[in-house]
């Protein structure tokens, strides 16, 4: 039943989630005077945007409620309209029903809320490809746990070196998001990532994956993405580290499996000669997917 | 008569002694709340001047700032404005949480309050009332002198926000700066500590003739809670902090991975104390809401048990809660999966005290005078940041939104909407109580709806930034966010004006001198400090008054 009523949410949900896309032509980055998630790009995400809209259909109702015996209690029972006051201070019955209701409440927030709990620690299957992404203060490495190793830093793309990097729409690359060099990753593909910290405690967040890891120094945290569209997503460091906490953006750029091959094989060798290249192929096939749609 | 007279006189010292030396409970609550005050104008300046620098995209004030202070040029005034953007965040959480919030509602009104609600004539140890007290002025200052000593490299002031994580605390600020709050916090602990072994002792054996536990005020119930929260969760603090120190300073390493320890531990001892912590903020403010209520609706309280022990059952489980800060930590699904669970219990009592608060309006006879229109306004705004709350307690949807301005928006509506308004109903409703001057409720009114709107608007954009993605604790942010920092920028000034009004407010009370008379708020005001004269006597109760 809960499935039933999740989909049937989730139906609505994504036909408007698909008008709203028409209108943005930035599907994995924030947009301006959002008011809700970034559009999700995982199924995770998507259980995670469902479960939000879910709640609200609990959360603003008691809060409408409250709204609405507060007012009716200030009009109703003014001085000037009941001026002799009741001396009621207990109704066992309404004191258990408001015991038990919220109990009801939360019992229909919790089925979901486990099952979606669950589904982050429980990726369907084994992982393709694992990256390591270690923080420092204030930018990431990256490592591919391939046979041949690839490893590459990634830190914010500043003004200077737009230019250099081909990378001057800011529509595309905006400011204190966009890096010099993304992590590159096939779509509909598993991907594990290892995280952890050289320095200081940050934290690894892509909003439209759906997930959010803590950059320990000591420890590894694993967690895992497969996502659905290709394009470029964005997310920044979700955990104070430092003057520069803002300034260490994460870029994922998701790639079919062939475009991936090729810029893997060339990345070795020569880092920036493989990103250009990929930016030149994803721009001649679809100028559009750079945009994430 | 005669030698009633002097002998009072012998105990009403004046002059500075009688602010310095005081043992008088109700000295050391206005000494109390003229510190909360002054400390609450430091800390919203400090907010102020975040929500300046984050008015819109690109970095503003920051830089000039660190010229200014620092004497920092060029590149250098880029990085220590940062730095100091972070100073200001965590300086803003500190002072607010244990120099604004805790001594108003602790060391003030429930110093001023409590005694004289259950009938005693003074706290249970009077000079440790007074050490209570004269241990935060210190304890301010060394957190005020961190801001303008080395921490990180090439920065002043302590940057790692309210939580202190290390090792950006430890290795991560190797200069002064941590040492001086850690100070700071250990004192303004030990502080709270011994004010929380004086409320129990004195409620619990101070009662007057015939004021049971089950008859005593709510406000005294909510204090006895608080304190209880205070004794069990600080030392826990206290050792954290104590281990911070000692790594930094004398090569421990009990949160440093290189020499075998861990940086999580730091955090579950933190949020042992950090969430008790949030209900030490609250509960005090629940108290007072309930007695206001019950004012203007000329009305017992609604299910006054039910209210007593749902404070209980908030306080014992808001002990077993603090890993719900820690969801993306790292910790185990099992983990996650409990303590979930165990957070969205606390939904229960709390849903008990709001409806508890509507039911005793309900069939009343309600006056909206000014302590009355924060109270009701507490209901809603409470009930706005706990329901989020509660949408947070779901650790799969706090993954995307933990570290957010979701959160900022959330623990600001329970805290800066819910404990402020509480502190500001508390002061409009004793302040007749404690001067005997009555302010004037134009004011007064002015002051509500100008922070009434302020703070919505400061806060609920936040809601709609952390939902799309801004992490909290930036200093700059990507363009696209700029629109609702806006809005929540305007709502700060707004919110800003809003204290002039109060303190204009407080001003103009002192010089007009309205007598307030013993019970300016009438027959629904039951609790014993009405049946004392404003302001009450220097030492009252000579004679215990006796429940029936």
């Amino acid at each position: 039943m809960m499935r039933a009523m999740r989909n049937f949410v989730a139906g609505g949900l994504s036909a408007a989630a698909a008008l709203l896309a028409g209108a943005s032509a930035q599907a994995a980055q924030p947009a301006e005077w959002e008011m809700n998630f970034q559009p999700a790009a995982t199924d995770i995400m998507h259980q995670i945007t469902w479960f939000e809209h879910y709640t609200l259909w609990f959360i603003v109702p008691i809060t409408l409620l409250v709204l609405f015996l507060l007012a009716y209690c200030i009009i109703k029972f003014r001085a000037s309209v009941n001026p002799v006051a009741s001396r009621t201070s207990h109704n066992t019955l309404i004191e258990v029903i408001w015991t038990v209701g919220p109990v009801l409440v939360l019992l229909f927030m919790a089925v979901p809320s486990f099952q979606l709990l669950t589904a982050q620690y429980s990726p369907p299957e084994e992982a393709k490809l694992t990256v390591k992404a270690t923080a420092n203060q204030w930018n990431w490495d990256y490592e591919y746990q391939t046979e041949d190793l690839l490893s590459f830093n990634s830190a914010v793309l500043t003004d200077a070196d737009r230019a250099g990097l081909g990378k001057e729409d800011t529509g595309v690359y905006p400011r204190l998001l966009a890096v010099d060099n993304e992590m590159v990753v096939p779509v509909n593909t598993m991907v594990r990532v290892l995280v952890t910290a050289s320095d200081v405690i940050h934290a690894f967040a892509m909003p439209a994956f759906g997930l959010k890891t803590d950059a320990v120094p000591g420890r590894t945290n694993e967690t895992w993405f497969k996502v659905e569209k290709e394009g470029i997503y964005y997310g920044q460091c979700s955990e104070l580290c430092g003057k520069d906490h803002a300034y260490m953006p994460i870029a994922i750029r998701v790639v079919s499996q062939a475009q991936y091959d090729t810029w893997f094989a060339a990345a070795k060798a020569d880092l920036p000669g493989a990103n250009k290249a990929l930016m030149a192929e994803i721009g001649s096939s679809n100028k559009v997917a750079v945009a994430g749609k | 008569m005669v030698y009633a007279a002097a002998h009072d006189d012998h105990h009403h010292p004046r002059g500075w002694v009688r602010w310095v030396y005081s043992t008088n409970h109700k000295d050391i609550g206005t000494l109390y709340l003229i510190f909360a005050v002054i400390a609450g104008l430091i800390g919203g300046f400090m907010s102020v001047m975040m929500r300046m620098e984050l008015a819109e995209p690109g970095i503003q004030i920051f830089t000039g700032f660190a010229q200014m202070v620092y004497g920092f040029e060029g590149d250098a005034a880029v990085d220590g404005g940062k730095a100091m953007y972070n100073a200001f965040t965590t300086m803003h959480g500190l002072i607010m949480i244990f120099f604004m919030v805790m001594p108003a509602l602790i060391g003030g009104f429930a110093n001023w309050m409590v005694p004289i609600m259950i009938g005693a004539p003074d706290m249970a140890f009077p000079r440790m009332n007074n050490i209570s007290f004269w241990l935060l002025p210190p304890a301010l200052i060394l957190l005020l002198i961190s801001f303008f000593v080395p921490s990180a490299p090439g920065s002043y002031g302590i940057g790692g926000g309210w939580t202190m994580y290390p090792p950006f605390s430890t290795s991560g600020q190797p200069g002064p700066a941590m040492d001086l709050a850690i100070l700071s916090v250990h004192i303004a602990g030990a502080s709270s500590i011994l004010g929380a072994i004086n409320f129990i002792t004195t409620i619990f054996n101070m009662r007057a003739p015939g004021m049971t536990l089950h008859k005593m005020p709510l406000f005294a119930w909510s204090v006895l809670i608080t304190a209880f929260l205070l004794l069990l969760s600080l030392p826990v603090l206290a050792g954290g902090i104590t281990m911070l120190l000692t790594d930094r300073n004398f090569g421990t390493s009990f949160f440093s991975p290189d020499g075998g320890g861990d940086p999580v531990l730091f955090q579950h001892l933190f949020w042992f104390f950090g969430h008790p912590e949030v209900y030490i903020l609250i509960l005090p403010g629940f108290g007072i809401i309930s007695h206001i209520i019950s004012t203007f609706s000329k009305k017992p309280v609604f299910g006054y048990l039910g209210m007593a022990y749902a404070m209980v059952a908030i306080g014992a489980v808001g002990f077993v809660v603090w890993a719900h800060h820690m969801f993306t930590s790292g910790i185990s699904l099992d983990t996650q999966r409990y303590f979930a669970f165990a957070t969205m219990v606390i939904a229960v009592p709390t849903g008990v005290k709001i409806f508890s608060w509507v039911a005793t309006m309900w069939g009343g006879s309600i006056t909206i005078r000014t302590p009355m229109l924060w109270a009701i306004a507490f209901v809603f705004l409470f009930t706005v940041g706990g329901v989020t709350g509660v949408q947070l307690a779901n650790a799969g949807f706090d993954r995307s939104v933990h570290d957010t301005y979701y959160v900022v928006a959330h623990f600001h509506y329970v805290m800066s909407l819910g404990s402020v308004f509480a502190i500001f109903a508390g002061w409009y409703y004793w302040f007749p109580k404690m001067t005997g001057y009555m302010y004037s409720p134009l004011i007064a009114r002015a002051h509500f709806w100008v922070t009434f709107i302020g703070v919505n608007l400061v806060f609920f954009p936040q809601h709609f930034l952390g939902l799309s993605g801004m992490p909290r604790r930036y200093i700059d942010y990507p363009d696209a966010f700029a629109g609702w920092n806006m809005v929540s920028s305007y709502g700060s000034y707004i919110s800003a004006f809003g204290v002039l009004i109060f303190l204009v407010g407080v001003f103009e009370a002192f010089s007009k001198k309205r007598i307030a008379g013993a019970n300016p708020w009438g027959e629904g005001a039951t609790t014993l400090e009405w049946q004392l004269p404003s302001p009450p006597p220097y030492h009252q109760w000579e004679q215990l008054p006796r429940i029936k």
